[in-house]
Parts: C-alpha cells; sequence; structure tokens
C-alpha cells in the first residue's frame, strides 16, 4: 500500500485558503494517519452492515408482500374468475335442462339457474372491485356486464315462447347458448387467464432469488474478514470482540435469508405444483364436462337445426369434442394428455386422486347413457329419450352432477392443499424482515465500537 | 289427367287455369314469367335449415339442360289398387311405418313443447298414410331427419317416407320418387305489420334480410337483392329471434314456414305475393314404386270431398290463420 506524501506544492496557510480546501487537507490528512484510516473503515464498515440490513429487509418484505399477494389477492381472484367461467356456462347448463321440461321445469332447476346468474354477478362487482391495473381484465369485465343481461333476457324470452307451446322458444334459447358460448364464455376465460397470469407473475416474484441482498451481503462480510485480518497483520491481535460479533450477525442474516428463502420457495413450488396447478386442470375439466352436458341438451332442444358442415348434428359433434377433451375415447382409463388424465396424475394423495377416480367412473357411465338416449332419439323415440337425459334418476343429468360433484369434492381439497403450502411458504419469511434491520444494526455497532476499540489505543 | 306434360310455358299456366277459383291473373302471369324465366322449379327449395353446401349443391343449378330433361318434375305414377307390392308388405310385415319428418316447423312438423307430440300438417298426412296402409294411425315411427339428410335416409333404407316440407324439383326425382304435390308454397317476405316493406321489390332498399343459409330465399337474394342487405342464419325460425330482437327488418323463406312464424309472432304479416312455386311432394326411394302409387291413392283420398275433403280440414286447422285463400290442394299430375 502506498501512501501520498506531502509534496512542495502544498499551498501553505495564507489569505486564499477557504473553508472547502481546508475539508481537504483535514481528509488527506485523515487518509494517511492510521486513527483517520481506521475511522474511515469503521464508517464503510458500518454503512455496509446498515445497507445490507435494509436491501435485506426490502427484498424480503418484497417476496412476502408477493406471496401474499399469491395467496390473498391473485389465487382468489383468479378462482373467482374460474367460478364465474363455471357459474356461466353452469347456468346456460341448466337453462336448457329447464327448457326441456318445458311447462314443468322443475323449481330445483329454476333455482340453480338463477343462482348461477346471481353468483356470477356478485362475482364479476367482486372481481371490478379488486382487480387493478391489468386493462385486459377490466376490459372483459364490462364486456361480461354488459353481455350477461341481455343473455338472461334471451333465456326469457326462450321461457315465454316454450311456456306458449311454441317452437321460437327453441330457437332463442340457441340464440342465448350461442351468445354464452360465443361472448360471454370466451370473455370469461379471458379474464381467468389474465388472473391466472397474475398469479404467475406474482409467483415468480415471491420466489425470486434476493440477490441484491445476497450480494451486500457476501460483500459485508469480506469486508469484515479484511478488516480483521488488517489488524492482525499489525497488531497480532487475533480477536476483536466487535468485529467478531458483526460477522456473527451477518452471517446469521445471511443463513436465515439463504434458508428462509429457500424453503419459502419450495413450498411455493409445491403450493403451486399441487394447488395452483391442479386447480386449473380441475377447473378446465369442470367447465368441459358443463359444456358437453349443455350440448347433450341441446342436441334435444335443436332437434337437428344446426348441421356440421358434414351433415352431423352440431351439438352432438360438440359434445363428442368436449368427452375427447374430457377423457379421451368411449371406455377404459382416461386416454393420455385429457384433462381427467392430467388431474388424475396432478393429485399426489388419495383425498385428491379418489374424487377424481370418481369422476372418471361417472363420466364413463355418463357417456354409456348418453349413448342409449341417442339411440332412442334417433329411433324416433323422444319421449323414451328424454327422460334418458333429464330425468332423475337412471339419467345423464345424474351422471352428470355426480362428475360435477365429484369434481367440486377434488377442487376443494385441491384449494386447501394449495393454502397450506403457501402458508407454509410464507410462514418461513416470518420475522426475517425485523430480524434482519435488528441484527444489521447490532452488527454495525459490533463494527463502530470493535473499531473504536483500536482507535482508542492512539489517544 | 296427364295434364302439361307438354310445352314448357303451359306448365304452371295450364294447372293454374284448372286451379280458376282463387288464382288471379296476376299471379298467373307471374308463375307463366316465372316458369319462363326458371326453366323447371330446380333450385326452388322449400327446404331450410342447416342445409349446408352439400344440399345447396343438390338443389341444382339452373341449367336449361336439366329442363329440357325434366319437364314435368311434379308428375307421378297414378294409384293401382289391386294387390300390394314388396314395399307396401315390407311394411305391413313389419306393422308399422317409418317416416322422416321435421321436428321445427310450427304447423308442418314440430314437437308441441307441452305434450312433446309431434303435430302439424305433415305429421297428419303421414298418419292418414299409416292408417290406410296398415289401419292404424298412430302404427308410425316418427324419425327426426335433418334437411340435408333426406335424400340418404331414403337411399339407406333409413325411412319408408319423407313427409317435411319437400321440394319436388328436376334433381331431385332423378334421386328419389315422389307422390303428387300435396301442397304448392312459394318464397315469400314476412315483414311486421307497420313496415313499408310491401313486397320482394324496391321497398327492400337499404334494408336488412334475413333468410336461411343454403335456402331458396338465399339464391334468389344473390340473383336480386333489391338494394336489401342479407343476413343468413342456419336456420329459418332463427330469422324470426332476429326479427324480433331488431336486427332485420324482413324474413324472406317460403310462405309455408313463414305462415308458421306468423303463427308465432301475431304482429307479423305476409306481404307481396308469393315469387317462386314449390310443390311439396311425399318422398320415397325410386325402388319402392307401389309405395309411391299407394300413397298417391291415399292422397287421391285425402283431397277427396271438396271442402269437406280431409286435406282441406288439416288447411283449416294448421294454415289457414296465416295462409288464407287457398281454396283447395293442387290438382295431381301422372306420368303414366
Amino acid at each position: 500500500m502506498s501512501y501520498p506524501q506531502p509534496t512542495a506544492g502544498t499551498p501553505g496557510p495564507g489569505p486564499g485558503r477557504t473553508a472547502w480546501r481546508e475539508g481537504l487537507d483535514r481528509l488527506r490528512a485523515a487518509a494517511i494517519t492510521e486513527p483517520g484510516r481506521l475511522r474511515g473503515i469503521g464508517a464503510v464498515l458500518a454503512g455496509l452492515l446498515i445497507v445490507f440490513g435494509a436491501v435485506t429487509a426490502w427484498q424480503v418484505d418484497d417476496r412476502a408482500a408477493a406471496s401474499d399477494a399469491v395467496v390473498g389477492n391473485s389465487q382468489p381472484l383468479s378462482a373467482d374468475a374460474a367460478d364465474i367461467y363455471r357459474s356461466l356456462a353452469d347456468a346456460d347448463t341448466t337453462a336448457a335442462s329447464g327448457f326441456l321440461a318445458g311447462g314443468q321445469e322443475p323449481r330445483a332447476v329454476r333455482q340453480r339457474y338463477e343462482k348461477d346468474i346471481a353468483v356470477a354477478s356478485e362475482l364479476l362487482v367482486k372481481a371490478a372491485a379488486n382487480t387493478k391495473g391489468s386493462a385486459s381484465a377490466r376490459e372483459q369485465i364490462a364486456k361480461l356486464n354488459e353481455q350477461l343481461p341481455q343473455y338472461t333476457g334471451l333465456v326469457e324470452s326462450a321461457r315465454a315462447n316454450n311456456r306458449q307451446g311454441l317452437p321460437l322458444g327453441g330457437a332463442y334459447l340457441r340464440y342465448a347458448s350461442d351468445r354464452m358460448r360465443e361472448e360471454l364464455l370466451p370473455a370469461a376465460r379471458r379474464l381467468y387467464e389474465a388472473e391466472t397470469g397474475r398469479l404467475g407473475s406474482d409467483y415468480d416474484d415471491a420466489e425470486r432469488w434476493p440477490w441484491a441482498a445476497l450480494g451486500t451481503g457476501v460483500l459485508a462480510l469480506a469486508a469484515l474478514g479484511w478488516a480483521q485480518r488488517r489488524e492482525y497483520l499489525r497488531t497480532n491481535r487475533v480477536f476483536n470482540h466487535g468485529l467478531l460479533g458483526a460477522s456473527a450477525a451477518t452471517t446469521v442474516v445471511l443463513l436465515w435469508l439463504v434458508v428462509g428463502h429457500g424453503v419459502a420457495r419450495a413450498e411455493l413450488e409445491d403450493s403451486y405444483a399441487h394447488g395452483a396447478k391442479s386447480l386449473q386442470v380441475l377447473n378446465e375439466a369442470r367447465i368441459a364436462s358443463l359444456q358437453a352436458r349443455g350440448d347433450e341438451n341441446l342436441t334435444l332442444v335443436a332437434r337437428g337445426a344446426v348441421l356440421t358442415p358434414g351433415g352431423d348434428d352440431a351439438y352432438e359433434a360438440s359434445y363428442r369434442a368436449g368427452m375427447r377433451r374430457l377423457v379421451g375415447g368411449d371406455r377404459g382409463g382416461p386416454e393420455r394428455g385429457t384433462l381427467l388424465e392430467r388431474a388424475r396424475s396432478l393429485a399426489d394423495d388419495s383425498a385428491g386422486g379418489d374424487p377424481v377416480d370418481k369422476a372418471i367412473e361417472d363420466v364413463r357411465r355418463w357417456q354409456q347413457r348418453h349413448g342409449e338416449a341417442r339411440t332412442a332419439d334417433d329411433g324416433g323415440n323422444y319421449e323414451r329419450a328424454l327422460p334418458k337425459v333429464i330425468g332423475e334418476r337412471g339419467s345423464t343429468g345424474e351422471s352428470f352432477d355426480r362428475v360435477d360433484d365429484a369434481l367440486r369434492r377434488a377442487l376443494t381439497h385441491e384449494q386447501g392443499e394449495f393454502r397450506r403450502a403457501a402458508d407454509d411458504g410464507r410462514g418461513a419469511l416470518a420475522g426475517l424482515t425485523a430480524g434482519a434491520a435488528v441484527l444489521a444494526v447490532l452488527g454495525a455497532a459490533g463494527a463502530v465500537l470493535g473499531i473504536g476499540r483500536r482507535l482508542s489505543e492512539y489517544r | 289427367m296427364t295434364r302439361g306434360g307438354g310445352a314448357l310455358t303451359t306448365r304452371y299456366g295450364a294447372r293454374r287455369g284448372v286451379v280458376v277459383t282463387a288464382v288471379t291473373a296476376a299471379v298467373c302471369a307471374l308463375a307463366a314469367t316465372a316458369a319462363l324465366l326458371v326453366p323447371g322449379p330446380a333450385g326452388t327449395d322449400g327446404t331450410r335449415g342447416g342445409e349446408g353446401p352439400v344440399d345447396r349443391a343438390a338443389a341444382g343449378p339452373r341449367v336449361p339442360a336439366a329442363a329440357a330433361k325434366c319437364q314435368d318434375p311434379e308428375a307421378s305414377l297414378r294409384p293401382a289398387g289391386g294387390t300390394d307390392g314388396t314395399a307396401v308388405q315390407r311394411i305391413k310385415n313389419r306393422g308399422w311405418l317409418i317416416a322422416g319428418v321435421d321436428q321445427n316447423s310450427f304447423r308442418w312438423g314440430y314437437r308441441d313443447p307441452a305434450n312433446g307430440r309431434l303435430s302439424g300438417f305433415d305429421i297428419d298426412l303421414v298418419r292418414a298414410i299409416a292408417k290406410a296402409i296398415l289401419g292404424d294411425a298412430d302404427k308410425v315411427t316418427f324419425l327426426a331427419i335433418p334437411t340435408n339428410q333426406r335424400i340418404p335416409a331414403l337411399e339407406k333404407g333409413k325411412v319408408d317416407i319423407i313427409a317435411r316440407t319437400m321440394t319436388i324439383n328436376c334433381d331431385r326425382i332423378k334421386q328419389v320418387a315422389f307422390s303428387t304435390a300435396y301442397f304448392e308454397a312459394g318464397q315469400q317476405v314476412l315483414a311486421p305489420k307497420d313496415s313499408p316493406i310491401k313486397a320482394f321489390d324496391d321497398t327492400l332498399k337499404g334494408k336488412k334480410v334475413c333468410t336461411a343459409k343454403g335456402s331458396t330465399g338465399e339464391s334468389e337474394l344473390t340473383d336480386e337483392s333489391h338494394g336489401a342487405s342479407v343476413l343468413t342464419v342456419p336456420n329459418q325460425l332463427d330469422c324470426l329471434v332476429r326479427l324480433q330482437l331488431g336486427r332485420v327488418d324482413a324474413v324472406i323463406t317460403d310462405n309455408a314456414l313463414a305462415a308458421g312464424q306468423a303463427a308465432q309472432d301475431p304482429s307479423l304479416r305476409l306481404v307481396g305475393k308469393p315469387f317462386t312455386t314449390e310443390p311439396y311432394g311425399v318422398a320415397m326411394n325410386l325402388r319402392d314404386a307401389d309405395l309411391v302409387r299407394r300413397v298417391n291413392e291415399v292422397l287421391e283420398e285425402y283431397r277427396r270431398g271438396g271442402t269437406a275433403s280431409a286435406w282441406m280440414r288439416a288447411y283449416e286447422k294448421w294454415l289457414a290463420h296465416e295462409l288464407p285463400g287457398i281454396p283447395g290442394p293442387p290438382v295431381p299430375k301422372y306420368k303414366d
């Protein structure tokens, strides 16, 4: 280490001397004397430790806020959006069931429809109040708010005409259902995607390593080590208690940070893999089964009025497509890549897997009953086909209700799993913000005391 | 009874000449003009509902060549009487008649939502046929056959007969056999009662009209839209929904189906005159000639009795309210 020597050019005291120059001279003097250097080292060490504490507190708080957002905001919003989607699809399916029953629309069916619409409206209000920022989400909410009353109006026209015995009612119902499928459900899906996208970015924020805190921590530790080695080399003293204490405090905060964040991250990963991802797949499966049920009903409402370009019944074709997405072919286990197969493989315990197995079993029974109903209807026996679809017992409607119920149970379970893992993750960071602040201040104090002890030897 | 088997120009004129009572001279002129301009009612398709391009192609281009070979598509086989042929025997052995019908055409073939039963003009006709062949009007299995499946269903033997507002035309008689015409429909305009739209003419200028995809209405509008913009929908009944919601100003479909729409909305009415001619027939497999003769025998009976005939009773019951002024069934034509 070389120290600058005073030179001949150094201006002496004189009339040109200013306060600025005086300060500069003092600093220069300080830098070349040992007490001055010690003061500087003490200040740098204390500063580093305070910065480390502050960055750690700030970054940990940031991660905690993000994981709070996952649990308290974006996951519930994503779940609400899924509920909006589901309620709308259920309303459409239920409207078609009630329609098929004609003037004898059971009260329970009517109530279910009304509840679906009420839930969707309520959740839309909630989503509008809680969705911050996302322009796409707000746009979809506005669209849903605009379209929902139109949809219910069309359904009421369908009911009124149907009760008067006019086939026009069926045309209204198909029109209402088209609006639902072409306008409302896609908007609800985009809302769901926007909210789920936010969930994903909140997850990313919560799981990102706090590099700045780790970096300053390592730097502070290195600086403390260097200061202690310097003292040892100059004084042969092995231990400086103040600096040792500061090193210990820094090490504790650093380890706490690495372990705490590591655990939180792992738990959040777990909540995503076993909770959020399962929830998404189960929601998709539930909606696919709802739409297949709606198609099944509309096949009987439309009675061949709408055909695919190939000449098949458009609703029956759509039912089959929905079933393919749900389980694939007609029999056996669900095919690879289908929604129920994915839900089954994501379920990591029997409490989550059993309801999915049950749903698969009931979908198989549903398909079998559907086949019987179609055979009856295609054979000109509408009177026999109708109870096989909307009847209370032994009908496809009964199977569908069972599938829906099983999937609902699976969803409740996965929601619990998600919550538990996410809460564990949040717990892992508990106290770290305050702990980092306190330990950093203690560390800084230790560094100052340690340096101060050496400094006192010069007085 | 073989009438109008000759010159093209007399086809509709001659027949209408027989049905003197109600047909005005104006209609006669219109029909004659139509017959001149449109050689053969190929493409006049009284059907609707999800007709894809396939069916439209089946309805056929209006090529003069088709007309040259086909002068009188609605001429059918004369009732023979005597013993049953193989087709009639097949139905008797089975014990019931299988009929392809529509479930969505109010007043023609529709399922009454109140009781789930099929009813309408076409359905009554099918029951009359079942009663004549099997002695019981209820010995029928009704199959709902989509528009574009009517001919395949007959060819595959899925049904014995199709009674589904099916227009007799030159292209179809190559594929299936028709009975004599049991109703004569035509494309017409349906509009609200206070609408300035008065007919299929320039009063449509600047208006939006609705018609079923692949229907005769669509091809007529492609030829001459009278300045209207066109919305096509899968099924003619969907047009009524659009009309009630104010998305369109008028509907163009054949008057038989338009009557069914007007029956569901009293604020609508048929305006102007029909601007095409579309005879409806019961369709059967080409091989079932004996069944064709038998159905024609039933139709003869159905038409008999003047104003007290079964035909008139069905007309009064299902159609007279919205399609008033039809004095009687079309006169049958035979080719043998």
